[in-house]
């Protein structure tokens, strides 16, 4: 979902052919589509239609949205006019983070305070910036703890400094370097006793966790397909009714007249299978995932010893796919590179500027130092995941972080 | 042949990816590193300048895509600004005119960069520079500096500081190559760099207006302009927007009393006082130089004759050098013109490069 998924080489274009099979370890970045979700797509990509035309072709399309619309909404706990398609979690997200700004700013020109956490995906972290920058809007960061979480003392406390002038609160549902997951709940309670709007970047969730949209709380929730197992290209934002954020797409006045735009008919059917094959899987797919995980983390600390796991403990507060290391005395870059020449794909986890790692803000926001930041690496495990790519991981990382460290020197 | 694990430092440019391809039909295993060596990469460039810009890091990689090498960008940022920026800042404040290409191949590409390579298990940087490296005649063990086919785009000049063991980690697959036929093996590769204007100009000076960049860096520093007698003819705002043998932007007040062209002759950093003066005043025999690096012989015993170039892409003059451990006096046959110190001298045996010192002091004969 955007430049943090940049910073590793594309296996695809090849390079070096791996030795043996190709280890992915990055489904945080995108996970591959599941094979209910490609037919369906495909199935769909032959068929003709645009769902906003009144003809037979356009009901018969029409019709495919909306039961895959009911779909999406049932596994959310929304209703299905409470989901509204984008291109993704980075549309949703700038139309969540502006949407709601510029409409809550018109109905009260006081309200410009923004508060989000520092932890924040670089979709809102750089949408609430770039308010600050274009449209007077007061960025008001959210402090988390070393784990990752935003405490709900520390959103009371910046609520508090005037109730009155807050535009919108957004902090993630679950974090997509280190994993730790929000009290959202908690969080969004908190919000709605002040009657501000919250929203939560529920891509990493989604799928993963028990995302509700009504049981939440929360005015507004992002996913995306591509996590999940679905096609890149299509998300949703989960609206709440009455909500009626100020479009930054204009245009045919598609989805609630939030979000023009035609529909990607196929993209939106096979998001809707990829949904409920996940779902109907999740309880013992998050299992086993978990147990994969804690393996994973197992293997890497008995190869390096000094390895330090970041993020909150593993359970209920950590997605149960990611393990996030810094591995002192190493650079990142250097750790992803061997493990890529090894056939081990994995990511530095943090934005890319022209393909430059920077140091993660999250783990500097969680107040790492600059080289802990810098020395990092995330594995994610995803559906396809099996106990041998943690065992291939686990056969080279000790070498790799060692040669990392004499090219660190 | 042996298969090395080889990386390619490439730019973005025809040279360099031309070079990277090279070597994997040698058989090696080759990973592409672009060099992300601007603190700010943000920039695109607009002219055929930089080396470091969002565009060329999209053409190295998009060049690694179709040689089908895996591809990193590297962030030598830093380095860059310490060992060449700040580098290149310092030696005109000296009133030296620094080369920066040359410091970057010394302290970059094949130091930092090949550092890290070795540390990370490769055998070999590979880049797209125009030189040839042979076996030393009698030493086969030892590799040495050899000028490109293509005399116009030769760079050992550039290359002539680097030591025997950097160069015996070094790949330079162009030397044999002309950048004419470079370019049309690239277009033949299908690469779409073939086309791409050749870099020139230093590299982290954008707009190419490196008097301007050197007063952003050292401020205003006003002096005097004086001739040979030491009357003052001008003033300027700082001395370190002055090489030898300048002619051009002295604004003098006072035109000469015979009526020719005036050239910087001499920059005095404390005094900040230039000194202006006819041509044939250039004109030296006698040249100091430090810091010798002998890579292509063993360090001379005595008196040596051989070729010596004085700054890159300048002519070659005939010469007797004289070594010890830390210096050279070079005693040139025919007098050569505008020689500054904080250029390179670079000692050639015929095509071949022996060695190399850094230029500290010039005098007439």
């Amino acid at each position: 979902m955007s430049n943090v998924d940049a910073s590793g080489s594309d296996p695809a274009l090849g390079g070096h052919p791996a030795p043996g099979r190709q280890v992915y370890l990055d489904h945080a970045a995108t996970t591959p589509m599941l094979p209910e979700a490609l037919t369906a797509m495909t199935e769909e990509l032959a068929q003709l239609g645009n769902p906003s035309s009144l003809h037979n072709p356009g009901r018969r399309a029409r019709r495919v949205v909306e039961e895959s619309r009911e779909l999406i909404a049932e596994a959310y706990g929304a209703r299905p006019s409470e989901v509204v398609f984008t291109s993704g979690g980075t549309e949703a997200d700038n139309l969540a983070i502006k949407g709601l700004y510029w409409a809550r700013r018109a109905a009260d020109p006081a309200r410009r305070r923004v508060l989000a956490a520092a932890t924040e995906h670089h979709a809102v972290l750089d949408s609430v910036r770039w308010l600050a920058d274009h449209e007077d809007a007061d960025a008001d960061w959210l402090p988390v703890d070393s784990r990752g979480v935003v405490g709900v003392p520390a959103l009371a406390e910046a609520i508090d400094r005037d109730p009155d002038n807050v535009a919108l609160i957004s902090v993630m549902w679950a974090n997509n370097e280190v994993g730790t997951v929000q009290p959202v709940a908690e969080l969004a309670r908190l919000a709605a006793e002040h009657q501000i709007p919250f929203h939560s970047d529920a891509v990493q969730a989604a799928g993963r966790l028990p995302v509700h949209l009504a049981d939440s709380g929360a005015t507004a929730l992002t996913i995306t397909a591509h996590k999940i197992g679905g096609p890149v290209g299509i998300g949703a934002l989960l609206l709440a009714r009455g909500v009626e954020p100020v479009p930054v797409l204009h245009g045919g006045g598609q989805e609630r007249d939030v979000r023009s735009g035609t529909l990607d008919v196929p993209a939106i059917r096979a998001f809707a299978v990829a949904v409920q094959v996940a779902h109907e899987a999740s309880a013992t797919e998050a299992q086993r995932v978990a147990a994969l995980r804690d393996n994973l983390i197992a293997q890497v600390q008995a190869a390096v010893p000094d390895a330090v796991l970041n993020g909150a403990t593993p359970g209920a507060g950590r997605l149960t796919g990611n393990a996030h290391f810094s591995f002192p005395g190493c650079e990142g870059d250097a750790l992803l590179m061997l493990l890529d020449a090894k056939g081990i794909a994995c990511s530095t986890g943090s934005a890319c500027t022209a393909g430059v790692a920077q140091p993660s803000h999250v783990l500097l926001a969680m107040g790492a130092d600059e080289a802990r930041a810098r020395a990092s690496l995330r594995f994610s495990l995803g559906h396809t995941s099996e106990q041998a790519d943690v065992d291939a991981l686990g056969a080279v990382i000790g070498e790799v972080v060692e040669r990392a460290r004499r090219a660190a020197k | 042949m042996t298969t090395l694990r080889v990386l390619a430092a490439m730019s973005g440019g025809v040279d360099s990816a031309v070079a990277a391809a090279r070597a994997v039909d040698a058989g090696h295993e080759v990973t592409g590193v672009h060099l992300a060596l601007s603190r700010n990469p943000s920039s695109y460039r607009t002219g055929a300048r930089g080396c470091c810009t969002l565009e060329d890091a999209r053409d190295a990689r998009r060049a690694a895509d179709v040689i089908g090498i895996p591809f990193y960008v590297w962030d030598m940022a830093e380095r860059f600004h310490e060992d060449v920026v700040q580098d290149f800042v310092a030696e005109y404040a000296r009133g030296n005119t620094p080369n920066p290409c040359l410091r970057c191949n010394e302290k970059i590409k094949f130091a930092a960069v090949l550092d890290r390579a070795v540390a990370l298990g490769f055998d070999a940087v590979c880049t797209g520079h125009h030189a040839r490296l042979e076996p030393v005649p009698g030493e086969a063990r030892l590799t040495r500096l050899v000028r490109s086919v293509d005399a116009a785009k030769d760079q050992s000049y550039v290359l002539g500081v680097l030591t025997t063991s950097q160069l015996s980690r070094a790949m330079f697959p162009l030397g044999d190559t002309t950048k004419d036929q470079v370019r049309k093996e690239a277009a033949k590769r299908g690469l779409g760099v073939a086309d791409k204007p050749d870099s020139h100009d230093v590299c982290f000076i954008a707009d190419g207006d490196t008097r301007g960049f050197l007063r952003e860096q050292l401020g205003s520093a006003p002096g005097e302009i004086v001739d040979s007698s030491g009357a003052v003819v001008g003033a300027h705002d700082g001395s370190y927007g002055f090489t030898i043998g300048q002619r051009k932007g002295l604004a003098l007040d006072r035109p000469a009393g015979d009526g020719r062209p005036r050239f910087v002759l001499s920059i005095e950093p404390v005094s900040r006082t230039v000194t202006v003066g006819p041509a044939e005043a250039l004109d030296v025999t006698e040249i100091e130089a430090r810091r010798p690096v002998w890579s292509g012989c063993q360090p001379p015993a005595g008196p040596v004759e051989c070729l010596v170039q004085l700054r890159a892409h300048g002519d070659v003059h005939p010469a007797v050098i004289a070594a010890d451990v830390d210096a050279v006096r070079i005693s040139l046959r025919s007098a050569a013109r505008g020689v500054a110190p904080g250029q390179a001298a670079v000692f050639y045996d015929g095509d071949a490069v022996l060695g190399s010192a850094t230029i500290s002091a010039a005098n007439r004969a």
